[in-house]
């Protein structure tokens, strides 16, 4: 368990209880259950919520999926810089959202996903993880040959002619190596 | 529409009937999400369907999918179920603390005082609220808790966290079993209530509805008692097939000799008694000495006909490297080693086909390995089934004229293949066979192998067709 990164977890679970915290405060509001007002609440804590963890950070080792379309989120929760950026602070506003709904029974279900989430962030904080926004990449060259070669011929010309080199599948041209290739790790 | 429920329709309305019918389909589906993943039930599905045709053992390579779905299906039915009893709990509520004379209230306050087991609501007091009443009955509380940990079994199980932190989706899936602890409990205090069928005999609802205030007593006129109320028994979701799994995973210790390759590989070559293993099986290994909770699966990459077994592993992570340091530093007792299985997968049936055709891409490469392995025993043994004719143009032997990289006559040629090449290459050197096409590796690649076969496979039955067979983890 050495190099896990929590935030991505408690990004998650903070997100699908965003989602349950709108659904109970649907619920009790169109029922008009007693103490609709907690409801009404829940519907709005929960919709910032949504809003603010669907950009997914940056993950400090390897690539990260983006979410469909969190680009123009990214662009806003960035605006906020070390508001947002900083775990601590989403842990304890999580907290603090999470409470008020804790009074409704149709909402408390949110309450207590949240309050996880805002737990787990504070683990990640406590482990110095950062929230990075994604950055668009620039486009990457269109590859020579439709990038199915993956090594450069290893001798200049003149090449040996075409009856000694290897039969190909397909228009790739083979290489006859006259010095031993050695095989690299992957 | 049952008269046992009559009076609790009355005070619920249609919830009722939705949290039932949510209720039993997630017994239902809790039942069923358990099937596909028990490793040792599908090897032996596999195992006994020797006679059966080839698609039946294909749809068992669906497994993940299935558990997948009926994952979902348990997420949606939760939901549903969430938001009927929410609806119950409230309108039970307002029902008690009414006191209006109305129908509601007078069920409410029926049999409320004794100490008979005869009431309807099982809000006893006017002075709670729903939130109360969840956390203080056995229903209440054990289905708050089996919710939050299929909701945190449902978010580290997302493809993004399941491909990155696989040990945070390991272990958190392990709730399972507090998961089906919770249910079997959660049935059982009977909060939902019908009419018993004494009482039914003496009071009939449809009639006696109408006029609550001749109820009981010793009135003649509508021969109505008090209705009286006994507890629905609620069905206990089948857990057999969690026992069975716990039950039938039975590791034992293997001997094991270690050989370290460059480029961080390390092949454990392993010794266990009464083990026995087909081509492109894998197995779980465990070492107790880098991780008592690990269980890491890999495919055997030794062939059925040694007697030994091997696998190959790549550092790729915590586990992987600590377990190649643990070997590495030749203290005098070797580490300890389990194995759990070994489990069957596609490509066991590589010689059940006329044709094979085998894409390795990347770590892919490894169940093929065994499967090339055992072709050259059965080529050694001059094993009469196989085609000894097509196996001669990737002859085993350290010739001159062999190529550089593989050290094989088999030239190996650079770049991607373009698979519509070497299918209708296939295709035209069978035109009446039955190909089977096997592939391990990412799902890019499975998608254009399956557009290639279905491309290339015939109409007619007597031509050549091609079947697709995917293995990954």
């Amino acid at each position: 368990m050495g190099r896990i990164e929590w935030a991505m977890w408690a990004n998650e679970q903070a997100l699908a209880s965003g989602l349950i915290l709108v659904t109970g405060g649907v619920v009790a509001v169109a029922a008009q259950f007693k103490g609709w007002p907690f409801a009404a609440y829940a519907i709005a804590a929960g919709v910032f919520v949504c809003l603010l963890e669907y950009p997914r950070g940056k993950r400090k080792k390897g690539s990260t999926m983006e979410r469909c379309g969190q680009k123009y989120l990214t662009a806003v929760v960035k605006v906020f810089g070390p508001i947002t950026r900083n775990y601590y602070v989403r842990a304890i506003l999580h907290a603090a959202l999470a409470v008020p709904a804790g009074f409704l029974l149709s909402t408390i279900l949110g309450t207590a996903c949240l309050g996880i989430a805002s737990a787990i962030y504070l683990l990640a904080a406590i482990r110095g993880e950062e929230w990075n926004p994604i950055e668009q990449k620039p486009q990457e060259r269109p590859q020579v040959g439709g990038g199915t070669i993956k090594q450069p011929p290893a001798m200049p010309p003149p090449r040996p002619p075409a009856d000694t080199r290897k039969k190909p599948p397909a228009e790739v041209a083979g290489q006859e190596n006259p010095i031993p290739v050695t095989i690299e790790a992957e | 529409r049952d008269k046992k429920f009559y009076y609790t329709r009355v005070l619920l309305g249609s919830a009722l009937a939705w949290a039932r019918a949510s209720a039993k389909c997630l017994n239902f589906n809790s039942m069923l999400i358990l099937l596909p993943v028990c490793r040792n039930l599908l090897s032996f599905l596999r195992g006994t369907c020797l006679c059966c045709r080839r698609t039946m053992r294909k749809q068992l390579d669906r497994n993940l999918t299935f558990h997948k779905l009926v994952a979902y299906a348990i997420a949606l039915f939760t939901a549903v179920h969430i938001i009927a009893h929410l609806c119950n709990f409230e309108w039970y509520n307002d029902s008690q603390q009414a006191a209006d004379g109305s129908l509601s209230s007078i069920l409410s306050n029926l049999h409320q005082d004794e100490e008979s087991n005869k009431w309807l609501n099982p809000i006893h007091t006017n002075s709670t609220t729903p939130a109360y009443v969840t956390f203080t009955t056995i229903p209440g509380l054990t289905g708050v808790i089996i919710t939050l940990a299929l909701i945190l079994m449902v978010t580290s199980s997302m493809e993004f966290i399941r491909r990155s932190y696989f040990e945070v989706f390991w272990y958190t899936h392990h709730l399972f079993i507090i998961y089906f602890a919770g249910l079997v409990i959660h049935g059982i205090a009977g909060l939902v209530r019908g009419q018993t069928a004494e009482s039914l005999n003496k009071h009939n609802p449809e009639h006696c509805a109408q006029d609550p205030r001749y109820w009981g007593g010793n009135n003649t006129d509508s021969h109505c008692e008090e209705p009286e109320f006994g507890s629905i028994p609620a069905e206990v979701s089948p857990s057999i097939c969690s026992l069975c799994r716990v039950l039938l995973a039975t590791p034992r210790s293997a001997q094991a000799v270690a050989v370290v390759h460059p480029s961080k590989v390390l092949e454990l070559q392993m010794h266990k008694k009464g083990f026995s293993m087909e081509v492109g099986q894998y197995i779980f290994i465990n070492c107790p000495s880098v991780s008592h909770l690990e269980w890491h699966p890999f495919t055997l990459t030794s062939a059925p006909e040694e007697d030994f077994f091997s696998v190959h592993i790549r550092a790729a992570g915590d586990w992987t490297e600590n377990l190649i340091d643990t070997f590495q530093q030749q203290k005098p007792k070797t580490p300890r080693i389990e194995v759990d299985g070994p489990f069957g997968t596609a490509s066991e049936d590589v010689f059940q086909y006329e044709v094979a055709m085998l894409v390795g891409a990347g770590i892919g490469v490894t169940p093929f390995a065994s499967v090339l392995k055992s072709i050259w025993y059965k080529f050694q043994h001059a094993d009469q089934r196989l085609k000894t004719k097509k196996v001669g143009q990737a002859a085993f032997n350290f010739d001159n004229d062999t190529d550089v990289v593989t050290g094989l006559k088999q030239k190996t040629a650079f770049g991607r293949p373009m698979w519509s090449n070497e299918f209708s290459a296939v295709a035209t050197a069978h035109p009446r066979s039955v190909v089977g096409v096997f592939l391990c590796g990412p799902q890019a690649l499975a998608k254009s192998l399956q557009k290639c076969c279905h491309q290339y496979s015939s109409l007619d039955p007597r031509k050549v067709k091609f079947y697709f067979n995917k293995e990954n983890f």
